[in-house]
């Protein structure tokens, strides 16, 4: 059986199906990857590297993108 | 309707190589909608916009975003860290915005607590020599304070940014005498932020001498903010005219406009 890794995702604990990259996670939730920035554990995952960043159990994912400010 | 442009065309300002002839920068939050930041933005004229950097609602992935309605290709995006209070937490938004947009000219601002959301000065500092290691190019909200600007210029950040009043307050500049001191004194752009109220601060700010203006709720809280944009685009061309032109001497007595000569008796 394949582990279910939990991670939490902007602020919220949040279970995965099974081992994922970044580029995948971002997939599954329906988000355009050039229009968000995305941190692991603090650090952030350039753009170039989702698809070969693998999320581990634990993990601490921000993901952000731009909205209205002054 | 098409708001005429009066000032000269060749009279630009220029940050971190970035050359603008709009001398309003204009915030995006606050607005009742997508659809009304947009067309407020449109009408101020404003190349250089400042945004904010938030988490996703995850929720709701298929929200509009800000950029499908203004245009990061139009308009440079200025991201901020409104809402940090701390030199990491500023660091860090501003390492996300870039990897999100792909640039490396920021809006810097380290907050004190409310209500009045002054400039954290030794954050700044702080904050400001970090993201300027790591190859920002740092645009720095501060304080009206000309010692630590210098200081900030000095640290190697490509604009000085001033505020007028507390940020919201629409209070208008509070301390014009500081601020000419300031502009005085700056080697690189210096704008004033926060606190325009209306179109006459705006004009007050540029007839001082300073580089651009930047505001957001002037417009986003106005009455009819897309006709508010439009005022304040002709303010600030109205102030940076009379700044190139040079004001007339102040005096304490009357000097009459007609002659003296040739009065019927």
């Amino acid at each position: 059986m394949r582990e279910r890794l939990e991670v939490v995702l902007n602020g919220e604990r949040r279970a995965l199906p099974g081992p994922a990259t970044v580029a995948v996670l971002l997939a599954e939730i329906g988000l355009d990857a050039r229009k968000v920035a995305v941190e692991r554990n603090e650090e952030i995952v350039p753009r170039s590297a989702y698809g070969a960043t693998w999320l581990a159990s634990g993990d601490a994912l921000e993901i952000v993108h731009f909205i209205g400010g002054g | 309707m098409d708001t005429p442009i009066l000032a000269d065309a060749d009279d630009t300002w220029t940050v971190a190589g970035r050359r603008f002839r709009s001398r309003l920068v204009v915030g995006t939050g606050k607005y009742k909608s997508l659809e009304e930041t947009a067309a407020a933005i449109e009408a101020s004229g404003a190349e250089m916009v400042t945004v904010a950097v938030r988490r996703v609602n995850l929720s709701d992935p298929g929200a509009p975003m800000l950029q499908d309605y203004v245009d990061p290709k139009r308009y440079t995006y200025l991201p901020n860290t409104a809402g940090c209070h701390t030199a990491k937490d500023a660091v860090r938004t501003l390492r996300l915005a870039r990897e999100a947009g792909g640039w490396s000219l920021v809006k810097l601002e380290v907050l004190g607590p409310p209500p009045h959301l002054y400039p954290d000065m030794a954050a700044t500092f702080e904050a400001a020599e970090a993201l300027l290691r790591d190859g920002f190019e740092v645009m720095v909200y501060c304080a009206d304070d000309p010692v630590a600007a210098k200081r900030l210029e000095e640290m190697g950040c490509a604009a000085i940014m001033p505020l007028g009043a507390p940020i919201g307050s629409g209070l208008g500049l509070q301390n014009p005498a500081m601020l000419s001191i300031l502009i005085g004194q700056a080697r690189v752009p210096v704008l004033v932020d926060a606190g325009v109220g209306t179109a006459s601060d705006a004009a007050i700010a540029m007839e001082l001498g300073c580089d651009a203006v930047l505001l957001n709720s002037a417009l986003a809280h106005a009455g009819d903010p897309v006709r508010m944009a439009r005022a304040m685009r002709l303010a600030v061309q109205a102030g940076r005219l009379a700044h190139l032109a040079g004001r007339m001497p102040r005096r304490m007595g009357a000097d009459p406009s007609s002659p003296l000569t040739g009065l019927i008796r």
